[in-house]
């Protein structure tokens, strides 16, 4: 597939370049050719006007370009200090650490980017390790910055710190490369922006001579900002209950930490919150993945506390995983297999020990058809499948069981604006038919969009519930940092 | 028999015993700490302790056999890394195909060899003053193989170059996240041939302090298994060099035990004690909270290929 | 997509069965041509030694049943392994559970006083519970306690080896026997019958090959195959599907260790009649069986054929110890060198070679295609 397509990118000193597209836009193959990860077919790439060959991202290194991705490219188990030293030539042999530690002090102070280079990064938050990325980048003298979607994994609040360091890395004389899809965020910070589509640059244009309006048109290619329609909610009885729920992290510690909340019937319930505050952890525990140590899960008026996944789902809980091709399903096997991964032991598909495989034929022909699932065959191994497709043989098989409940985690995550409108629709179309949807993002338009109630959630705690009509961004963010904290709901 | 010399005798034998097990642990300590699982222990272990035997009895020279035994140990690791690494083929089947090669080659080459006994082992050594300590001095500082006290100090060595310089640094990091590792530029593909290579080295070693120190002799079998100790140990040392010499040492111990208890239990069950006692070692290490401690390289045992997450 | 000269050579995400055998096929014949630089180094012309082997295997009535005989507890082990390995469990142990099977047949044998054939099924139903037995615990130790499997395996293949030892030096060393370390001979109503004019035990045979429908039933039409097959694509997929982990590796183990052991009793029953010594018993058909059911990718009807192929490497073997006189240990060599080219092969099956068109620019690889 083509993925960049004659791109042009011109950066200046001491600017901040946003990358503006949707997903699949092209932009951080863009990126990762400029950080030699891929090579282009044709092109190249002149810095301070000489043409320069980029093989590895060592190259890039060596170039004075740095790139944070957006999933941190950190060794979790070490420290600080021992990540920002990883391939680093000039320091000495012999403790290598000392020297480092004591140059990362003096960059954090420049900078304003505080981290103690002894923690273990995995004991860190996002931002944390957002800024020792950074610093490992400045550390090997960066002069050319790119951060893809830095934004996606901090609070509002959060950002602004990291605008904050942005500005002052400019007035440095660096090159700030900020690859987003967030027009707000383009607005705040950059000073030039570059706008891709489908593979495309679109156009380069100045933040001061434009508005949000146009970059929204350069970016989708057509004049509307996609709304889409909602009901009216109809609160009926309970889809799901839970109480005073806690639960352990994989390291043991609380993540989940004395969580109440209530979907009701036809009601999609967001959760909004910066990611590792527990929604994982709380999404896991009430399908079953994860053992609840204190409080209830009422699911459909049955208790389901700590009963096994299988429980949850033949009691009519549909999970959209958040992690699909590592969960959702098993790549090797086929798409007819994959669409009963959790009815297979249930009639029809199943008749004692045995399974039915004119049944399971017959299913897979009727949801490939009715979700429109492209795939080469029915027989052939899910991998083969697109992001999209995949996201929709999940929902065929998720759904197709007449939920009562739907948890979806980052259902869009990723996925092209084609299959996310989809998706969304069918998450909408299960509200209009009485489900109750747990809908938890990171993507707080998203939310915003789809939500009937938001529930915020920070460090394993909820910090309040509030009606979507009512919601304003900057309440929302107070209580995603951990600033504010509304009465709990009755 | 008075307990103290038989508590002489079991610690003394004890370091003898671990011996190859230390070598043969840090050796794969350092190939799994760069994410590579090598099953073929031993089999270079055999290979190592024939060629060592060939070579020293053909020459005279113990200590060149043991030298050879190392870069035969190290070439077949190689073979593992070339798998592995470039082809990225399944590093248990690889290893185990070294191990089953390994084996029939020894036996193959070694068959005219068997039942000698060498002209020339390798000596001990007693250390002058230290070995006059009482009871310690002759548990420890009498009549043990230069090998031995290699080893040890091959641990601390070891544990320094992974825990407190630049390479070791590298390693560990290639271990965890080969993908972060190139992105800084480290050739993750050098640094795991290397360790594959080194582990295969001391593997080697270890075989051959088996035919030219502990037994001066050729039997075609003769690790019995130690290679497969060795990669529990391991575990068990959950992948710290220092945490290998007790390891191994706890485990020479239990080897020689199984001689020494003869008198009063049947040979064979005797001789099951070790393998026994490995699957409890690592039976309680996964025991609750014992295991977060026990974390083994994030990336142990994937292939690692370029612009794949 | 890249060019090579005038070829094309494409990625490919599965392989064709076509190419999956053809490469296979290939790596054999290359470890087999390797193989030919050790008979020329132990000064047997390479030519001299496949032609004695050829004749005495597949060449003559006799190798053929001797082919067939040493396959027999390949067969078992090897469509137990597949199971197994479907389900991503490591087990390196069919040795073990081949003489664990071989244990209680051999205890049924000498001390239930069953008549005729009832004995025979008795030593069938021992042995396989015993291997299933001896197989459950690894996954027992893997599920609830994270002990690798690879290692308690192996482990325990010494710790059965020892058992059998002491079993043959200690409690069933044999009246009869004098000296030397067997158990007495089983009854004749404990000995398996022979095809006529071979030393082919049959009903192994007959239980090997039926066993090989069987667990290709069982993977391909049953809940449990369904889910043995998603636990080895993906413990977390399974997890998230409500699938028990435990239940699934427990019931493939106890399944891949019984047949393993069925392999022990056939062995015991129909070759030794008496329980000896492990390394005469087994002679590594434990570890072999991996080979086979690597190579038959983890079909147990193509495991059928490929213990075929390493029934025929074991008899080589005793041909080339007779024939020419070299140690038996060659065999080892030959399955280690086949396996290493097996494994070093695997890539290959993957990249589709093609002509490529004239005039077609070179474009060199685009990077996204890559990921």
């Amino acid at each position: 597939m083509l993925a960049n397509d004659r791109v042009t990118l011109e950066l200046r000193a001491g600017e901040v370049h946003a990358l503006l597209g949707e997903n699949g836009a092209g932009k951080t193959t863009l990126m990762n050719i400029l950080y030699g990860l891929y090579r282009p077919d044709s092109g190249e790439i002149l810095i301070r006007g000489v043409p320069t060959q980029i093989h590895s991202p060592r190259d890039a290194i060596a170039h004075g370009i740095g790139m944070v991705h957006q999933h941190f490219k950190l060794v979790f188990p070490h420290t600080v200090a021992e990540n920002v030293a990883l391939g680093l030539k000039r320091t000495p042999f012999w403790a290598p650490i000392r020297v480092v530690e004591r140059k990362l002090r003096e960059l954090s102070e420049r900078y304003g980017l505080p981290v103690d280079p002894g923690s273990r990064v995995w004991e860190l938050s996002a931002g944390e390790q957002q800024r020792v990325e950074i610093l490992k980048a400045l550390y090997r003298g960066a002069e050319i910055l790119i951060l893809d979607e830095p934004t996606s994994v901090l609070t509002p609040q959060e950002a602004t710190e990291l605008f904050k360091v942005l500005l002052r890395m400019k007035a440095e004389g660096h090159v700030v490369v900020f690859i987003t899809h967030k027009l707000g965020e383009v607005m705040e910070v950059a000073d030039r922006v570059t706008v891709m589509r489908r593979g495309r640059a679109v156009g380069t244009v100045a933040v001061a001579g434009t508005d949000k309006a146009e970059l929204a048109r350069m970016m989708v290619g057509r004049e509307v900002v996609f709304r889409l329609s909602k009901g009216k909610c109809m609160p009926g009885e309970e889809a799901l209950l839970v109480q005073d729920l806690w639960a352990r992290n994989d390291r043991g510690l609380h993540a989940v930490r004395g969580v109440s909340l209530r979907v009701c019937r036809g009601e999609i319930l967001g959760i909004a919150g910066v990611a590792g505050n527990g929604q994982r952890e709380l999404v896991e525990t009430i399908t079953g993945l994860r053992r609840a140590e204190r409080g209830r899960v009422v699911v459909l008026g049955r208790d389901l506390t700590n009963r096994s996944a299988r429980a949850v789902a033949d009691v009519g809980v549909a999970h959209i995983p958040e992690e699909r091709l590592r969960m959702g399903i098993v790549p090797g096997m086929a798409v007819e297999d994959n669409l009963i991964l959790k009815r297979h032991h249930r009639p029809p598909f199943s008749w004692g020990p045995f399974l039915r495989l004119r049944e399971v034929r017959r299913f897979a022909q009727e949801s490939i058809v009715g979700y429109d699932i492209m795939t080469p065959a029915a027989r052939a191994p899910a991998k083969l499948l697109s992001g999209g497709n995949i996201q929709k043989l999940i929902l065929a098989r998720e759904l197709s069981g007449e939920p009562g409940l739907i948890v979806a985690a980052h259902p869009t995550y990723g996925l092209d604006v084609g299959a996310t409108e989809q998706v969304r629709r069918y998450l909408l179309g299960g509200r209009e038919k009485g489900v109750g949807v747990l809908l938890v993002s990171e993507d707080l338009e998203e939310i915003m969009e789809l939500s009937d109630r938001i529930a915020v959630m920070f460090r394993g705690e909820i910090m309040g519930v509030v009606p979507a009509a009512e919601a304003n961004l900057e309440e929302i963010g107070l209580m995603m940092a951990g600033e504010r904290r509304l009465a709990p709901q009755p | 028999m008075d307990w103290q010399s038989w508590l002489i005798g079991t610690v003394s034998r004890a370091l003898a015993f671990g011996t190859p097990l230390l070598w043969g642990t840090l050796g794969e300590i350092y190939t799994e700490r760069a994410g590579v699982v090598n099953l073929g222990v031993e089999g270079m272990m055999i290979l190592g302790a024939f060629s060592a035997f060939a070579v020293a009895q053909t020459t005279g020279h113990p200590g060149l056999g043991v030298l050879i035994a190392a870069v035969v140990g190290g070439a077949a690791a190689v073979l593992h890394a070339f798998l592995t690494v470039t082809l990225r083929a399944n590093q248990y089947v690889s290893g185990l195909a070294l191990s089953l090669f390994g084996l029939g080659l020894a036996g193959l080459l070694g068959r005219g060899w068997e039942g000698i006994p060498l002209r020339q082992p390798l000596p001990n050594v007693t250390i002058p003053g230290l070995s006059r300590i009482p009871v310690l001095g002759p548990m420890l500082f009498q009549g043990q193989s230069v090998l031995t006290y290699a080893g040890l100090f091959l641990a601390v060595v070891l544990w320094v170059l992974l825990y407190r310089t630049r390479w070791g640094i590298s390693v560990r990091s290639v271990g965890e996240s080969p993908s972060t590792a190139d992105a800084l530029g480290v050739n993750v593909f050098l640094v795991r041939y290397l360790c594959v290579g080194f582990g295969g080295l001391l593997a080697g070693v270890a075989g051959g302090f088996l035919s030219v120190a502990y037994r001066p002799a050729w039997t075609e079998g003769m690790t019995a298994g130690m290679g497969w100790i060795v990669i529990a140990l391991t575990i068990f040392a959950a992948w710290d060099p220092l945490q290998a010499v007790w390891g191994a040492f706890l485990f020479g111990g239990l080897y020689h035990l199984s001689f020494r208890l003869q008198e009063f239990v049947a040979p064979e069950l005797l001789k099951l004690m070790p393998y026994a006692f490995a699957i409890l070692v690592l039976a309680l290490t996964g025991l609750g909270k014992a295991r977060r401690r026990w974390g083994a390289p994030g990336a142990l045992g994937l292939p690692y290929t370029r612009g794949e997450r | 997509m890249r060019r090579v000269g005038p070829l094309l050579v494409e990625r490919r995400i599965t392989p064709p069965r076509s190419a999956v055998i053809g490469v296979s096929a290939l790596a054999v014949v290359i470890a087999l041509l390797v193989a030919a630089i050790i008979f020329w180094g132990y000064g047997v012309s390479p030519w001299q030694a496949y032609a004695a082997i050829a004749r005495g295997t597949v060449g003559s009535r006799d190798g053929i049943n001797e082919i067939l005989r040493r396959s027999l507890p390949l067969i078992l082990c090897g469509v137990g392994l597949t199971l197994a390995f479907r389900a991503q469990f490591w087990n390196i142990g069919a040795e073990g559970q081949l003489l664990a099977g071989a244990v209680a047949a051999t205890g049924v044998a000498l001390f239930a006083p069953l008549p005729g054939p009832w004995l025979l099924l008795a030593m069938f139903a021992a042995g396989f519970l015993a291997g299933g037995a001896w197989g459950i615990v690894p996954a027992l130790l893997r599920a609830k306690l994270h002990v690798n499997e690879v290692i308690s395996t192996l482990m325990m293949n010494y710790i059965m080896i020892y058992i059998v030892e002491w079993l043959i030096h200690g409690p069933w060393k044999g009246a009869t026997m004098r000296g030397f370390a067997y158990s007495d001979f089983f009854p004749a109503a404990a000995r398996l019958p022979w095809i006529p004019g071979s030393r082919v035990h049959w009903p192994t045979l007959v239980i090997g090959v039926a066993a090989a429908v069987a667990v290709a039933l069982i993977l391909a039409r049953t809940r449990l195959g369904y889910e043995i097959r998603v636990v080895g694509q993906s413990t977390d997929a399974a997890r998230y599907a409500g699938i028990d982990f435990l239940r699934v590796i427990a019931w493939a183990m106890f399944l891949s260790g019984g047949l393993a052991a069925l392999a022990g009793v056939g062995e015991v029953a129909g070759v030794h009649f008496r329980l000896r010594s492990p390394t005469h018993i087994s002679m590594g058909y434990g570890y072999t069986a991996i080979i086979v059911a690597w190579l038959a990718r983890g079909s147990p009807l193509a495991a059928v054929f490929t213990a075929l192929l390493f029934g025929l490497i074991f008899a080589a073997g005793d041909v080339i110890k007779v024939a020419l006189r070299m140690p038996f240990q060659i065999t080892g060599v030959f399955n280690g060198l086949i396996l290493f080219f097996l494994i070093g092969s695997e890539m290959l099956m993957y990249w589709r070679v093609r002509l490529a068109p004239k005039g077609e620019r070179w474009t060199g690889r685009a990077g996204s295609s890559e990921r």
